[in-house]
Protein backbone atom coordinates (compact mmCIF):
# COMPACT_ATOMS: atom_id res chain seq x y z
CA UNK A 1 0.00 0.00 0.00
CA UNK A 2 1.32 3.41 -0.84
CA UNK A 3 1.34 6.24 1.64
CA UNK A 4 -0.91 9.21 2.34
CA UNK A 5 0.45 12.58 1.25
CA UNK A 6 0.54 15.38 3.79
CA UNK A 7 0.68 18.64 1.86
CA UNK A 8 3.02 21.22 3.39
CA UNK A 9 2.16 24.69 2.08
CA UNK A 10 3.79 26.62 4.91
CA UNK A 11 0.65 27.07 7.04
CA UNK A 12 1.76 25.93 10.45
CA UNK A 13 3.72 23.04 11.79
CA UNK A 14 3.08 19.48 10.67
CA UNK A 15 4.83 17.67 13.52
CA UNK A 16 1.66 16.85 15.47
CA UNK A 17 -0.16 15.50 12.41
CA UNK A 18 2.82 13.32 11.49
CA UNK A 19 3.07 11.94 15.04
CA UNK A 20 -0.63 11.11 15.14
CA UNK A 21 -0.47 9.14 11.89
CA UNK A 22 2.68 7.39 13.11
CA UNK A 23 0.83 6.39 16.28
CA UNK A 24 -1.95 4.71 14.30
CA UNK A 25 0.52 2.99 11.97
CA UNK A 26 -0.32 4.89 8.78
CA UNK A 27 2.55 5.81 6.45
CA UNK A 28 2.73 9.48 5.58
CA UNK A 29 4.99 11.39 3.22
CA UNK A 30 5.35 15.10 2.59
CA UNK A 31 5.45 15.67 -1.19
CA UNK A 32 8.08 18.17 -2.28
CA UNK A 33 6.38 18.90 -5.61
CA UNK A 34 2.83 18.48 -6.96
CA UNK A 35 4.01 15.63 -9.22
CA UNK A 36 4.83 13.58 -6.10
CA UNK A 37 1.11 13.36 -5.36
CA UNK A 38 0.75 10.79 -8.13
CA UNK A 39 2.02 8.16 -5.68
CA UNK A 40 -0.39 9.13 -2.88
CA UNK A 41 -3.10 6.74 -1.72
CA UNK A 42 -4.84 9.73 -0.12
CA UNK A 43 -4.21 13.44 0.33
CA UNK A 44 -4.31 15.39 3.59
CA UNK A 45 -4.33 19.20 3.61
CA UNK A 46 -3.66 20.42 7.16
CA UNK A 47 -3.06 24.00 8.14
CA UNK A 48 -3.56 26.70 10.66
CA UNK A 49 -3.62 30.43 10.21
CA UNK A 50 -5.11 32.85 7.70
CA UNK A 51 -7.10 31.75 4.64
CA UNK A 52 -4.71 33.74 2.44
CA UNK A 53 -2.02 31.12 3.24
CA UNK A 54 -3.89 28.73 0.93
CA UNK A 55 -2.72 30.93 -1.96
CA UNK A 56 0.34 28.64 -1.99
CA UNK A 57 -1.98 25.82 -3.12
CA UNK A 58 -3.24 27.66 -6.20
CA UNK A 59 -2.11 26.38 -9.58
CA UNK A 60 -0.18 23.12 -9.81
CA UNK A 61 -1.01 21.85 -6.31
CA UNK A 62 -4.72 22.43 -6.91
CA UNK A 63 -4.51 20.65 -10.28
CA UNK A 64 -2.65 17.66 -8.78
CA UNK A 65 -5.07 17.39 -5.84
CA UNK A 66 -8.12 17.58 -8.11
CA UNK A 67 -6.57 14.90 -10.31
CA UNK A 68 -6.26 12.55 -7.30
CA UNK A 69 -9.81 13.37 -6.25
CA UNK A 70 -10.96 12.61 -9.80
CA UNK A 71 -9.39 9.17 -9.43
CA UNK A 72 -11.47 8.62 -6.30
CA UNK A 73 -8.63 8.93 -3.81
CA UNK A 74 -9.68 10.29 -0.42
CA UNK A 75 -8.97 13.92 0.49
CA UNK A 76 -9.02 15.25 4.05
CA UNK A 77 -8.84 18.94 4.97
CA UNK A 78 -7.99 19.80 8.58
CA UNK A 79 -8.96 23.20 10.05
CA UNK A 80 -7.68 25.75 7.49
CA UNK A 81 -7.38 22.84 5.07
CA UNK A 82 -11.10 22.20 5.56
CA UNK A 83 -11.89 25.86 4.85
CA UNK A 84 -9.95 25.60 1.60
CA UNK A 85 -12.32 22.83 0.39
CA UNK A 86 -15.14 25.41 0.24
CA UNK A 87 -15.88 27.98 -2.45
CA UNK A 88 -14.58 30.98 -0.53
CA UNK A 89 -13.90 32.46 2.90
CA UNK A 90 -14.79 35.85 4.33
CA UNK A 91 -11.29 35.82 5.83
CA UNK A 92 -9.79 36.49 2.38
CA UNK A 93 -12.74 37.32 0.12
CA UNK A 94 -10.66 37.88 -3.01
CA UNK A 95 -9.31 34.32 -2.98
CA UNK A 96 -11.23 31.28 -4.18
CA UNK A 97 -11.12 27.97 -2.35
CA UNK A 98 -10.98 24.57 -4.04
CA UNK A 99 -14.78 24.62 -4.34
CA UNK A 100 -15.42 20.92 -3.77
CA UNK A 101 -17.75 21.79 -0.87
CA UNK A 102 -20.54 24.29 -1.37
CA UNK A 103 -20.71 27.45 0.69
CA UNK A 104 -18.59 30.23 2.12
CA UNK A 105 -16.61 30.19 5.38
CA UNK A 106 -17.74 32.95 7.76
CA UNK A 107 -16.45 34.38 11.03
CA UNK A 108 -17.81 32.85 14.25
CA UNK A 109 -20.58 35.13 15.49
CA UNK A 110 -21.66 35.96 11.91
CA UNK A 111 -25.44 36.02 11.41
CA UNK A 112 -25.11 33.47 8.62
CA UNK A 113 -24.40 30.83 11.29
CA UNK A 114 -28.02 30.34 12.27
CA UNK A 115 -29.89 28.67 15.05
CA UNK A 116 -28.93 27.49 18.49
CA UNK A 117 -29.21 29.72 21.48
CA UNK A 118 -27.18 32.84 20.69
CA UNK A 119 -24.94 33.74 23.59
CA UNK A 120 -21.86 35.93 23.98
CA UNK A 121 -18.82 34.02 22.81
CA UNK A 122 -15.08 34.46 22.70
CA UNK A 123 -13.44 34.31 19.31
CA UNK A 124 -11.20 32.42 18.64
CA UNK A 125 -13.01 29.27 19.73
CA UNK A 126 -10.23 27.43 21.55
CA UNK A 127 -10.68 24.20 23.44
CA UNK A 128 -12.69 21.00 23.66
CA UNK A 129 -16.24 20.90 22.36
CA UNK A 130 -18.76 18.19 21.55
CA UNK A 131 -19.58 16.59 18.22
CA UNK A 132 -23.28 16.12 17.49
CA UNK A 133 -23.41 13.51 14.77
CA UNK A 134 -26.12 14.25 12.23
CA UNK A 135 -25.34 11.68 9.53
CA UNK A 136 -23.89 8.20 9.58
CA UNK A 137 -20.53 7.92 7.92
CA UNK A 138 -17.64 5.44 7.88
CA UNK A 139 -15.56 8.41 9.02
CA UNK A 140 -17.40 8.32 12.35
CA UNK A 141 -17.21 4.59 12.90
CA UNK A 142 -16.43 3.93 16.55
CA UNK A 143 -16.85 7.61 17.53
CA UNK A 144 -19.37 8.08 20.33
CA UNK A 145 -21.97 10.84 19.79
CA UNK A 146 -21.06 13.73 22.08
CA UNK A 147 -17.33 12.95 21.92
CA UNK A 148 -15.31 16.07 22.54
CA UNK A 149 -12.55 17.19 20.21
CA UNK A 150 -10.08 20.08 20.23
CA UNK A 151 -10.82 23.24 18.25
CA UNK A 152 -8.77 26.34 17.56
CA UNK A 153 -10.31 28.67 14.97
CA UNK A 154 -12.08 31.98 14.33
CA UNK A 155 -13.90 31.11 11.09
CA UNK A 156 -16.27 28.23 10.39
CA UNK A 157 -18.52 26.62 7.80
CA UNK A 158 -22.31 27.04 7.97
CA UNK A 159 -24.40 23.87 8.04
CA UNK A 160 -25.13 22.32 4.66
CA UNK A 161 -26.28 18.96 3.35
CA UNK A 162 -22.60 17.93 3.42
CA UNK A 163 -22.36 18.42 7.21
CA UNK A 164 -22.06 15.11 9.07
CA UNK A 165 -21.26 16.46 12.56
CA UNK A 166 -22.17 19.74 14.19
CA UNK A 167 -20.59 21.72 17.02
CA UNK A 168 -22.02 24.76 18.75
CA UNK A 169 -20.14 27.89 19.81
CA UNK A 170 -22.68 30.69 20.03
CA UNK A 171 -24.37 29.07 17.01
CA UNK A 172 -24.03 25.69 15.31
CA UNK A 173 -21.36 25.25 12.64
CA UNK A 174 -20.05 22.32 10.59
CA UNK A 175 -17.50 20.33 12.59
CA UNK A 176 -17.16 17.61 9.93
CA UNK A 177 -18.19 17.73 6.29
CA UNK A 178 -18.11 14.89 3.83
CA UNK A 179 -19.01 14.35 0.21
CA UNK A 180 -18.00 10.96 -1.09
CA UNK A 181 -14.27 10.51 -0.63
CA UNK A 182 -13.76 14.17 0.34
CA UNK A 183 -13.91 15.16 4.01
CA UNK A 184 -13.06 18.14 6.15
CA UNK A 185 -12.72 18.51 9.90
CA UNK A 186 -12.81 21.88 11.66
CA UNK A 187 -11.09 20.56 14.79
CA UNK A 188 -7.62 19.04 15.17
CA UNK A 189 -7.98 15.24 15.21
CA UNK A 190 -4.25 15.01 15.92
CA UNK A 191 -4.87 16.82 19.24
CA UNK A 192 -8.22 15.32 20.16
CA UNK A 193 -7.26 12.24 22.12
CA UNK A 194 -8.72 8.84 21.22
CA UNK A 195 -11.74 10.28 19.36
CA UNK A 196 -9.43 12.20 17.04
CA UNK A 197 -7.17 9.21 16.38
CA UNK A 198 -10.25 7.09 15.60
CA UNK A 199 -11.36 9.60 12.94
CA UNK A 200 -7.87 9.54 11.40
CA UNK A 201 -7.96 5.71 11.40
CA UNK A 202 -11.33 5.82 9.68
CA UNK A 203 -9.99 8.22 7.06
CA UNK A 204 -6.98 5.96 6.45
CA UNK A 205 -9.42 3.07 5.93
CA UNK A 206 -11.10 5.03 3.11
CA UNK A 207 -7.73 4.96 1.33
CA UNK A 208 -7.47 1.18 1.37
CA UNK B 1 -20.89 24.16 24.38
CA UNK B 2 -17.20 24.94 24.75
CA UNK B 3 -15.74 23.11 27.75
CA UNK B 4 -13.71 24.82 30.42
CA UNK B 5 -10.23 23.36 30.24
CA UNK B 6 -8.21 21.83 33.06
CA UNK B 7 -4.50 22.12 32.39
CA UNK B 8 -1.73 20.39 34.30
CA UNK B 9 1.65 22.04 34.53
CA UNK B 10 4.82 19.98 34.74
CA UNK B 11 7.80 21.95 36.06
CA UNK B 12 10.70 20.10 34.50
CA UNK B 13 14.33 20.33 35.55
CA UNK B 14 17.03 18.07 34.10
CA UNK B 15 14.42 15.72 32.71
CA UNK B 16 12.49 15.34 36.00
CA UNK B 17 9.31 16.93 37.27
CA UNK B 18 10.13 19.00 40.34
CA UNK B 19 8.10 20.39 43.26
CA UNK B 20 4.67 19.31 44.33
CA UNK B 21 5.35 16.07 46.16
CA UNK B 22 5.82 18.02 49.37
CA UNK B 23 6.39 21.55 50.54
CA UNK B 24 10.09 21.22 51.19
CA UNK B 25 11.76 22.77 48.20
CA UNK B 26 12.52 21.18 44.88
CA UNK B 27 12.07 17.44 45.01
CA UNK B 28 11.51 15.12 42.13
CA UNK B 29 7.86 14.26 41.53
CA UNK B 30 8.62 11.64 38.92
CA UNK B 31 9.45 11.51 35.26
CA UNK B 32 7.41 13.75 32.96
CA UNK B 33 6.26 10.99 30.63
CA UNK B 34 4.74 8.92 33.45
CA UNK B 35 2.95 11.90 34.96
CA UNK B 36 1.73 13.05 31.55
CA UNK B 37 0.42 9.56 30.86
CA UNK B 38 -1.41 9.45 34.19
CA UNK B 39 -3.00 12.87 33.66
CA UNK B 40 -4.06 11.88 30.17
CA UNK B 41 -5.71 8.72 31.49
CA UNK B 42 -7.53 10.86 34.08
CA UNK B 43 -8.84 13.19 31.39
CA UNK B 44 -6.57 16.23 31.52
CA UNK B 45 -7.39 18.62 28.65
CA UNK B 46 -3.97 20.04 28.03
CA UNK B 47 -0.39 19.92 29.35
CA UNK B 48 2.16 22.63 29.96
CA UNK B 49 5.80 21.72 30.30
CA UNK B 50 7.64 24.50 32.07
CA UNK B 51 11.40 24.38 31.82
CA UNK B 52 12.93 25.48 35.10
CA UNK B 53 16.46 24.61 34.03
CA UNK B 54 18.99 27.17 32.99
CA UNK B 55 21.72 24.88 31.69
CA UNK B 56 22.45 23.82 28.12
CA UNK B 57 22.32 20.16 29.19
CA UNK B 58 18.88 20.75 30.67
CA UNK B 59 17.69 22.35 27.43
CA UNK B 60 18.68 19.28 25.41
CA UNK B 61 16.92 17.07 27.93
CA UNK B 62 13.85 19.28 27.55
CA UNK B 63 13.65 18.66 23.81
CA UNK B 64 13.82 14.91 24.51
CA UNK B 65 11.05 15.28 27.10
CA UNK B 66 8.80 17.22 24.69
CA UNK B 67 9.42 14.62 22.03
CA UNK B 68 8.67 11.72 24.37
CA UNK B 69 5.43 13.26 25.68
CA UNK B 70 4.20 14.39 22.25
CA UNK B 71 4.88 10.97 20.72
CA UNK B 72 2.22 9.21 22.75
CA UNK B 73 -0.23 11.88 23.95
CA UNK B 74 -2.59 13.49 21.49
CA UNK B 75 -3.77 16.49 23.46
CA UNK B 76 -2.44 20.05 23.21
CA UNK B 77 1.02 20.54 24.65
CA UNK B 78 2.48 23.94 25.51
CA UNK B 79 6.09 24.58 26.43
CA UNK B 80 7.43 27.56 28.33
CA UNK B 81 10.37 28.74 30.35
CA UNK B 82 13.42 30.39 28.89
CA UNK B 83 12.04 30.94 25.39
CA UNK B 84 13.96 34.09 24.48
CA UNK B 85 14.21 34.02 20.71
CA UNK B 86 12.28 32.91 17.66
CA UNK B 87 14.75 30.02 17.37
CA UNK B 88 13.99 28.88 20.95
CA UNK B 89 10.29 28.85 20.11
CA UNK B 90 10.91 27.05 16.84
CA UNK B 91 12.99 24.39 18.62
CA UNK B 92 10.16 23.66 21.08
CA UNK B 93 7.60 23.45 18.27
CA UNK B 94 9.81 21.27 16.07
CA UNK B 95 10.26 18.92 19.06
CA UNK B 96 6.48 18.48 19.24
CA UNK B 97 5.02 21.38 21.24
CA UNK B 98 1.78 22.82 19.86
CA UNK B 99 2.17 26.12 21.67
CA UNK B 100 5.00 28.10 23.18
CA UNK B 101 4.56 30.27 26.22
CA UNK B 102 6.44 33.57 26.29
CA UNK B 103 6.94 35.69 29.38
CA UNK B 104 10.08 37.76 30.06
CA UNK B 105 11.17 37.82 26.42
CA UNK B 106 7.76 39.13 25.30
CA UNK B 107 7.97 41.97 27.83
CA UNK B 108 11.40 42.91 26.49
CA UNK B 109 10.40 42.50 22.84
CA UNK B 110 6.64 42.31 22.14
CA UNK B 111 7.45 41.81 18.45
CA UNK B 112 8.63 38.30 19.36
CA UNK B 113 4.94 37.48 19.86
CA UNK B 114 4.19 38.77 16.37
CA UNK B 115 7.08 36.94 14.72
CA UNK B 116 6.14 33.59 16.26
CA UNK B 117 2.45 34.15 15.49
CA UNK B 118 3.24 34.91 11.86
CA UNK B 119 5.40 31.81 11.60
CA UNK B 120 3.20 29.30 13.43
CA UNK B 121 -0.20 30.99 13.84
CA UNK B 122 -1.63 32.80 16.87
CA UNK B 123 -2.95 29.53 18.29
CA UNK B 124 0.68 28.52 18.87
CA UNK B 125 1.59 31.57 20.96
CA UNK B 126 0.64 31.88 24.62
CA UNK B 127 1.70 34.97 26.54
CA UNK B 128 2.29 34.19 30.21
CA UNK B 129 1.67 37.12 32.53
CA UNK B 130 2.90 36.98 36.13
CA UNK B 131 1.20 39.71 38.12
CA UNK B 132 0.73 40.80 41.70
CA UNK B 133 -1.35 43.39 43.42
CA UNK B 134 0.43 46.67 44.05
CA UNK B 135 -2.07 49.15 45.46
CA UNK B 136 -5.07 48.95 43.15
CA UNK B 137 -3.02 47.74 40.18
CA UNK B 138 -2.14 44.29 38.94
CA UNK B 139 1.55 44.86 38.36
CA UNK B 140 3.29 42.65 35.80
CA UNK B 141 6.66 41.13 36.65
CA UNK B 142 9.23 39.40 34.45
CA UNK B 143 12.09 37.05 35.26
CA UNK B 144 10.02 34.66 37.38
CA UNK B 145 8.53 37.48 39.40
CA UNK B 146 11.90 39.12 40.08
CA UNK B 147 11.75 42.16 37.85
CA UNK B 148 8.94 44.73 37.85
CA UNK B 149 7.73 45.94 34.47
CA UNK B 150 5.80 49.10 33.73
CA UNK B 151 2.76 47.16 32.66
CA UNK B 152 -0.56 46.55 34.35
CA UNK B 153 -1.90 43.05 33.65
CA UNK B 154 -5.03 44.25 31.84
CA UNK B 155 -3.13 46.64 29.57
CA UNK B 156 -0.37 44.09 28.87
CA UNK B 157 -2.91 41.39 28.03
CA UNK B 158 -4.55 43.75 25.53
CA UNK B 159 -1.17 44.61 24.04
CA UNK B 160 -0.20 40.93 23.81
CA UNK B 161 -3.49 40.19 22.05
CA UNK B 162 -2.93 42.97 19.54
CA UNK B 163 0.62 41.63 18.89
CA UNK B 164 -0.87 38.27 17.94
CA UNK B 165 -1.03 36.19 21.11
CA UNK B 166 -3.59 33.38 20.93
CA UNK B 167 -4.05 32.90 24.68
CA UNK B 168 -3.09 34.50 27.98
CA UNK B 169 -1.73 32.43 30.87
CA UNK B 170 -2.31 34.65 33.89
CA UNK B 171 -0.52 33.74 37.12
CA UNK B 172 -1.11 35.48 40.42
CA UNK B 173 2.26 35.84 42.14
CA UNK B 174 0.41 36.59 45.40
CA UNK B 175 -1.48 33.30 45.26
CA UNK B 176 1.19 31.06 43.74
CA UNK B 177 1.82 28.10 46.02
CA UNK B 178 -0.57 29.36 48.72
CA UNK B 179 -3.46 26.97 47.90
CA UNK B 180 -5.94 29.63 49.07
CA UNK B 181 -7.64 29.95 45.70
CA UNK B 182 -7.15 31.79 42.43
CA UNK B 183 -7.20 35.59 42.25
CA UNK B 184 -10.67 35.67 40.70
CA UNK B 185 -10.89 39.45 40.62
CA UNK B 186 -7.70 39.80 38.60
CA UNK B 187 -8.66 36.91 36.31
CA UNK B 188 -12.08 38.43 35.61
CA UNK B 189 -10.53 41.84 34.91
CA UNK B 190 -8.17 40.39 32.30
CA UNK B 191 -10.68 37.91 30.85
CA UNK B 192 -13.24 40.67 30.30
CA UNK B 193 -10.67 42.89 28.59
CA UNK B 194 -9.58 40.51 25.84
CA UNK B 195 -11.30 38.29 23.27
CA UNK B 196 -8.69 35.53 23.49
CA UNK B 197 -8.93 32.78 26.12
CA UNK B 198 -7.48 33.39 29.57
CA UNK B 199 -5.93 30.55 31.59
CA UNK B 200 -5.95 31.21 35.34
CA UNK B 201 -3.04 30.03 37.44
CA UNK B 202 -1.72 30.37 40.97
CA UNK B 203 -3.47 29.42 44.19
CA UNK B 204 -5.41 26.27 43.34
CA UNK B 205 -6.01 24.34 46.55
CA UNK B 206 -9.51 22.88 46.63
CA UNK B 207 -12.01 21.73 44.04
CA UNK B 208 -14.19 24.71 44.84
CA UNK B 209 -11.36 27.07 43.91
CA UNK B 210 -11.82 25.87 40.35
CA UNK B 211 -15.58 26.40 40.52
CA UNK B 212 -14.92 29.98 41.64
CA UNK B 213 -12.39 30.80 38.94
CA UNK B 214 -14.72 29.54 36.19
CA UNK B 215 -17.69 31.52 37.53
CA UNK B 216 -16.58 34.68 39.37
CA UNK B 217 -13.16 34.61 37.68
CA UNK B 218 -14.59 34.19 34.15
CA UNK B 219 -11.60 32.00 33.26
CA UNK B 220 -11.62 29.92 30.09
CA UNK B 221 -9.16 27.41 31.53
CA UNK B 222 -7.42 26.77 34.84
CA UNK B 223 -3.93 25.49 35.40
CA UNK B 224 -2.46 23.75 38.42
CA UNK B 225 0.65 21.76 39.21
CA UNK B 226 1.18 20.46 42.71
CA UNK B 227 -2.40 19.56 43.59
CA UNK B 228 -2.42 17.07 40.72
CA UNK B 229 1.09 15.68 41.31
CA UNK B 230 0.34 14.42 44.80
CA UNK B 231 -2.67 12.50 43.46
CA UNK B 232 -4.93 13.70 46.26
CA UNK B 233 -6.91 15.65 43.69
CA UNK B 234 -7.58 13.61 40.60
CA UNK B 235 -8.50 15.37 37.39
CA UNK B 236 -11.55 13.14 37.08
CA UNK B 237 -12.82 14.05 40.54
CA UNK B 238 -12.31 17.74 39.79
CA UNK B 239 -14.22 17.52 36.53
CA UNK B 240 -17.11 15.71 38.20
CA UNK B 241 -17.34 18.50 40.75
CA UNK B 242 -17.35 21.15 38.02
CA UNK B 243 -19.99 19.21 36.10
CA UNK B 244 -22.18 19.10 39.24
CA UNK B 245 -21.94 22.88 39.37
CA UNK B 246 -23.17 23.15 35.79
CA UNK B 247 -19.76 24.11 34.43
CA UNK B 248 -19.17 22.52 31.00
CA UNK B 249 -16.22 20.11 31.02
CA UNK B 250 -14.94 17.21 28.95
CA UNK B 251 -15.76 14.15 31.04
Amino acid sequence: MSACALVDYGAGNLTSVKKAFAAIGVDIFVPSAPADLAAASAVIVPGVGHFSATRALAGEWTDAILERVGEGRPLLGICLGMHWLFEASDEAPDMPGLGVMSGTIVRLGDARLKGGSPSPIKVPHVGWNALAICRDSPLLSGVEPGSQVYFSHSYAAPLTSETIAVTEHGAPFAAIVQRGQIAGVQFHPEKSGEAGLQILRNFAELAR
Amino acid sequence: MLSKRIIACLDVRDGQVVKGINFEGLRSAGDPESLARRYNAEGIDELVILDVTATIEGRRALAATIHAVARELFIPLAVGGGIRTEDDGAAAIEAGADKVSLNTAALADPQLITRLAQRYGSQAVVVAIDAKRVGDRFAVFGRSGQRASEWDAVAWAREAESCGAGEILLTSIDRDGTKIGFDCEMTAAVSSAVAIPVIASGGAGSLDDFVDVFTAGRADAALAASIFHNAETSVRELKRRLHEHGIPVRL
